[in-house]
């Protein structure tokens, strides 16, 4: 993967091929072996101006003739990505496919930035209507907060372990650790949420090159398999929900993933999970059964998501601290999950991580996807 | 995002009105309007449905961050309300700011101005919501 941050000297096909370029690298191939692509990209059209980015990507990184397709599933885009490229390998139509993630968001003013990434939700009935997409998630904290005595501290406690994570990563946007009053303290966007509960906008691009293991295992001694994937919906509004203190389709997706797995929660590692907003990691650790209903905000401010305690959330940094290139972000997960797994992550690796498990949620939580990965010993 | 004329125009009985659907099978209401209920798929009987406009604020924000056209506004309560019928809605709370508003505030619809984007272009209406005095 690319650095992720503002890449003021560098535009979307030079991020997508840097990337591409030491996935192969990482995999010691040359780029003859591969036969199919995905890619995940949020918004490029609205971004950038381009659309068919997989003939785009196909042309720049070589690879002319095999086919690369484009998917998008807003922020859970890298994840759907992914999600295709397993099916593609799983079912046998392809062997080698390289899957990658990539946005450019900071060629236009973060205005227009944050109305493109509003289309996330329902552009008819939410934002035409003033609702912005913090705004969601901020209704999603304020009835959490009611309904479990959460208080505005849990919800910074998350942004402040995410940026403690991101200083041990060299490829985070922020590599500053911060305060709970610094977030306090920061400006508001949407009550409760400030701007230090929300992820930032960045460019960045990832990508991982998937094979059955009998090849992977050719091409290197630490192959990581994807144990899981699964993928869910709901109502693109979030009124519509039954309920908005918590994410239903990420809970499906992992109830199936773990079945898929054969492993329960307790035996997960390590998770990269979708933190957009401080209140949506909450609502991930519980979905995802690491803690229960309502328990979250007290598990992260009391220290039990860190590094080497209970189960460690966001080693990348998360969206917060890593950035949130939307596209690239479930590719980046993937990505952080396989190094921790390959002992790779220097000074934030998880010692004893044999699984680990993403969580990439599209919009208010109308797309969720889960996917575990296991060490091969 | 501008949003154009025919779009508008289109969303004028919803937007205005507060019209959704109710499905007669299961007497699950829905707003905006669907073709399809959800829960009987094509065994549904889904009809149009004009809301009573009375509701409870169900969660609630109030915006610092405007999108376009609401920059004037800033900051603005905007709310999901949960309709006596039981379908939500998304929409602002007039006439207040957070620390005026709860959760299960009794609420009813209002017509007001959304947003316009050239002075001389077209006026976005639709509806909003106030607290109902006690």
């Amino acid at each position: 993967m690319t650095k992720f941050g503002e890449h003021w000297e560098r535009g979307f096909r030079d991020l997508v091929t840097e990337a591409g370029v030491k996935a192969l690298e990482d995999a010691g191939m040359s780029g003859a072996e591969i036969s199919a692509g995905y890619v995940g990209t949020m918004a490029a059209g609205s971004l950038i101006g381009q659309e068919h980015t997989g003939a785009l990507i196909a042309d720049y990184m070589g690879l002319n003739p095999i086919p690369i397709t484009r998917v998008e599933g807003a922020c859970a885009s890298g994840s759907l990505a992914l999600r295709q490229g397993i099916m593609a390998v799983a079912s046998g139509m392809h062997d080698v496919v390289v899957v990658g993630g990539v946005e450019k968001m900071t060629d236009l003013d973060t205005a227009e930035v944050s109305e493109i990434l509003g289309g996330a939700g329902d552009q008819e009935w939410e934002l035409f209507l003033g609702a912005t997409f913090p705004a969601l998630y901020a209704m999603m904290a304020r009835r959490y907060m009611h309904d479990y005595g959460a208080t505005e501290e849990m919800l910074a406690s998350v942004a402040v372990k995410n940026h403690k994570h991101g200083s041990m990563n060299p490829l985070a946007q922020f590599q500053n650790e911060i305060t709970i009053q610094e977030v306090l303290d920061s400006k508001m966007v949407s009550d409760p949420l400030k701007i230090l509960d929300c992820s930032p906008l960045t460019d960045g691009a990832a990508a991982v090159v998937l094979a059955p293991l009998d090849i992977a295992k050719k091409y290197t001694d630490t192959p990581i398999e994807i144990v899981a994937s699964a993928q869910a919906s709901d109502t693109i509004t979030l009124h519509n929900r039954d309920s908005i203190t918590g994410v239903k389709a990420a809970r499906i997706a992992a109830q199936a993933a773990y079945k898929q797995a054969g492993v329960s929660p307790s035996q997960i590692k390590v998770a990269e999970v979708h933190d957009c907003f401080t209140i949506a990691e909450l609502m991930a650790i519980e979905d995802l059964g690491f803690f229960p209903k309502g328990k979250g905000g007290e598990a992260s401010l009391n220290g039990e998501t860190q590094i080497g305690a209970k189960i460690p959330i966001n080693t990348s940094g998360g969206l917060k601290a890593a950035g949130h290139p939307v596209g690239a972000t479930g590719i980046k997960q993937a990505v952080e999950i396989a190094w921790q797994l390959q002992g790779e992550a220097g000074k934030r690796q998880v010692s004893g991580a044999d699984i680990g498990l993403s969580h990439n949620v599209g919009g208010s939580g109308a797309t969720a996807v889960v996917h575990i990965y296991k060490r091969v010993n | 995002m501008k949003e154009s004329i025919p779009l508008t125009w289109r969303k004028i009985p919803d937007r205005y009105r507060l019209l959704g659907s109710v499905c007669k099978n299961c007497n699950g209401y829905y707003f905006p309007a669907r073709h399809i209920c959800p829960k009987c798929r094509r065994k549904g009987k889904v009809d149009g449905y004009q809301f009573s406009g009375r509701g409870r604020v169900f969660s609630f924000t109030e915006i610092h961050a405007p999108p376009a056209g609401f920059e004037d506004q800033i900051p603005y309560v905007m709310a999901i309300v949960e309709l006596a019928e039981g379908a939500r809605c998304t929409a602002e709370i007039v006439d207040v700011l957070s620390k005026d508003v709860r959760i299960g505030d009794e609420v009813e619809m209002v017509f007001r101005k959304i947003q316009s984007h050239d002075p001389e272009g077209l006026i976005h209406y639709g509806f909003k919501f106030k607290k109902v005095k006690k």
